[in-house]
């Protein structure tokens, strides 16, 4: 099992699922995090940072908290 | 009256369509269900007065955050008569969700697509006549930004509003929870029909200054030298313009006020002109540099580059409870407190906009600065002089960090942090000027009435017994001065720094006048008279103190109006205070012990 979090800058995977509460969750879709939609992370920042993903035609930077719920398949 | 709400996700350019639709007639209001304020402007449409009000941007209409809330509580305590949905042209895909769900409480709605300059760069094409037929309601390309389409939407909207009185059926978004996967259902058949979007932007400026903007290293430093170059802008366009009012406020006074009160009794001409009339020119001169702060911050926050600063700074935020938005504003507190307090606004989770509030208050504004140079000039050689100031910076960060490590317990956040990244935009100038004109509108409203409510106080207590010397230690606030030494004679301030450091208490633009008032003296003669009654210990254990008590009243106006919370202006107040004691004291003790 792959979460979001353990990608590195530059790859590409797919959300197999969002464990998340409600309110995380719908946040998460609301800005496009679904289950089987490709995603690439473009950066990540220095010192465990932020992360820097983008989904379609969204970019979203989110702390590792966050990717550490939203599993994915890397590709 | 009829009334229409503006609703949208965040960065979507509502405001900006807001703005441009109300001009500079919008006004803040309370509404029936909610806490906080939203604008509202009375506009003219098809012959009609049209009540028009713009809700926060949200992402969904069932989520949790407190905007989200604001707007269903909105919706579920004041019937509308239409709503215009704004959209990004460019993320429809993503942001028609909101539309639908709209759709399914049945409204009357008009959907705005913006940023369709946007959207045709990148390549998106949309049929809005196709998508009006099978979504059964208007479609309009626009751009809020510089106004395309916005006739042909307002006529849409006209059209609505003058077919019908009904208003809307708030009970029914409970069903609507229901319905999420019938949704998701329809939005993805929409796109599939409707939108052709290319696998990748063509426009990729954004991405190419991101590579350098967003550097792994060098990410920090541009961002530093940036808000540098920024802070460098407006200090030295500002400082020639405030200058000059304050020399045009003078000039009014010795040519128009005095003469005009020299034949009125003593007592009004002191309140009128020594009271009222310089204190709020003080504020008055300030105005420059506060539209100016306005203006830039309003520029790089549509820039989006606040984003991108909260993504670099956010790993060292986090540790002390804030994140890198916070970080942002305090760096604009530097220059003036009460922006930066209002500044906070962008955060959505109440918690951080506390703790970031109660942080602010501790950064070393232009003020306080002033009060610095003509200590240091006083007291210390010129040698010396640029390590005290840096020292004293040190000093600001060191305190505002140590505050946000204490409280973050209190204020814990527990929004997550996630951010949307809006590509890189060019606000146009008219965007700024309106939003800064808004800005300095509330400013001077809600500073004018506190100012001038100060400055008379402590003309009172400065001029009151009347029959002893103004501004004495046998005035009424001389005696405060004498009351207070228990507490102020172990941190090495005298009767006379007393004095000043209650004026300061209003604004510290008055410390320096109000030393000269204290010993009846100006300049070199000033400065040299202080060196013989203090010593540099005393001088920068007064520095520490007006370095981290609170800056000014309308500061703690702004603190008490941003927070909506009168514990919590108390909390601001007697922290800074307490701790500007304690580290005066350390100070002053310590460095008496060691023999200085």
């Amino acid at each position: 099992m792959q979460f979001l979090s353990q990608l590195k800058a530059g790859q590409q995977a797919v959300i197999s699922a969002i464990e998340a509460e409600e309110s995380l969750f719908h946040r998460l879709s609301a800005l496009g995090f679904r289950v089987g939609k490709p995603l690439s992370i473009m950066r990540r920042a220095s010192f465990n940072g932020p992360l820097h993903v983008r989904l379609g035609t969204t970019d979203v930077i989110l702390r590792v908290t966050e990717a550490d719920r939203i599993q994915i398949n890397a590709i | 009256m009829k009334r229409i709400a503006l609703l949208g996700m965040p960065n979507t350019g509502k405001s900006t369509l807001f703005n441009r639709i109300s001009g500079a007639s919008a006004r803040v209001g309370n509404w029936p269900g909610i806490t906080v304020d939203l604008m509202s402007a009375k506009i003219l449409l098809g012959g009609n007065i049209v009540e028009l009000i713009d809700l926060p941007g949200i992402y969904d209409l069932h989520g949790f955050s407190e905007d989200e809330q604001v707007v269903r509580h909105f919706i579920t305590n004041n019937p509308v008569n239409l709503l215009v949905v704004l959209l990004n042209s460019t993320q429809i895909d993503r942001q028609l969700s909101l539309l639908l769900q709209i759709k399914k409480l049945g409204f009357p709605i008009v959907l705005a697509l913006n940023m369709a300059d946007e959207a045709k760069r990148a390549g998106i094409t949309i049929d809005t006549e196709s998508l009006s037929q099978t979504l059964g309601l208007p479609v309009i390309q626009i751009s809020a930004k510089y106004g395309d389409g916005l006739p042909k939407a307002l006529e849409a909207a006209t059209s609505i509003i003058n077919q019908q009185d009904i208003t809307t059926n708030p009970q029914s978004i409970s069903l609507l929870l229901k319905e999420e996967h019938d949704i998701e259902h329809e939005m993805h058949e929409l796109i599939e029909q409707h939108v052709q979007i290319p696998a990748t932007l063509n426009d990729d400026t954004t991405d190419k200054i991101d590579k350098l903007l967003l550097h792994k290293w060098f990410g920090l430093p541009l961002f530093f030298a940036a808000m540098f170059l920024l802070f460098q802008f407006i200090f030295t366009v500002g400082a020639p313009i405030q200058d000059g009012l304050a020399w045009l406020l003078d000039l009014i006074r010795t040519e128009l006020l005095d003469p005009l009160f020299t034949n009125s009794p003593k007592w009004l001409s002191g309140l009128m002109l020594d009271g009222i009339y310089n204190g709020v020119a003080t504020v008055a001169a300030f105005v420059p540099i506060i539209i100016l702060f306005f203006l830039v911050m309003s520029m790089v926050e549509d820039s989006g580059y606040l984003s991108r600063a909260a993504f670099l700074m956010d790993a060292i935020m986090a540790k002390m409870g804030l994140d890198g938005r916070g970080f942002v504003m305090m760096l604009m507190g530097f220059g003036c407190n009460v922006p930066a307090i209002m500044g906070t606004r962008i955060m959505r989770s109440r918690n951080m906009r506390l703790l970031t509030m109660l942080v602010i208050p501790l950064s070393l504004c232009s003020a306080r600065m002033q009060v610095f140079i003509f200590m240091i000039a006083a007291l210390f050689s010129t040698s010396h002089a640029p390590l005290v100031l840096f020292s004293l910076y040190v000093m600001s960060f060191f305190t505002m960090f140590l505050t946000a490590v204490l409280f973050q317990s209190q204020y814990k956040n527990t929004e997550p942090f996630i951010l949307e990244l809006p590509p890189y935009r060019f606000p146009t100038p008219r965007q700024i000027v309106l939003r800064g004109w808004h800005e300095v509108k509330h400013f001077l409203n809600r500073a004018s009435k506190f100012i001038v409510l100060g400055v008379v106080l402590v003309w009172l207590l400065t001029n009151f017994p009347s029959n002893v010397a103004p501004a004495s230690v046998e005035t009424y606030a001389g005696q405060i001065g004498v009351f207070f030494a228990p507490i102020l004679d172990p941190i090495g301030i005298n009767h006379e720094l007393a004095i000043a450091l209650i004026f300061g208490f209003v604004a510290k633009e008055i410390v320096v006048g109000a030393l000269a008032v204290i010993y009846g003296l100006q300049g070199d003669a000033l400065m040299a008279q202080m060196a013989t009654q203090i010593d540099w210990v005393q001088a920068m254990s007064f520095m520490l103190f007006t370095l981290i008590y609170t800056p000014c009243l309308s500061t703690i106006a702004t603190i008490k109006n941003e927070s909506k919370s009168t514990a919590f202006m108390w909390l601001s107040i007697i922290w800074s205070l307490g701790l500007a004691w304690v580290v005066s004291f350390a100070f002053y003790q310590g460095a008496r012990l060691l023999g200085f």
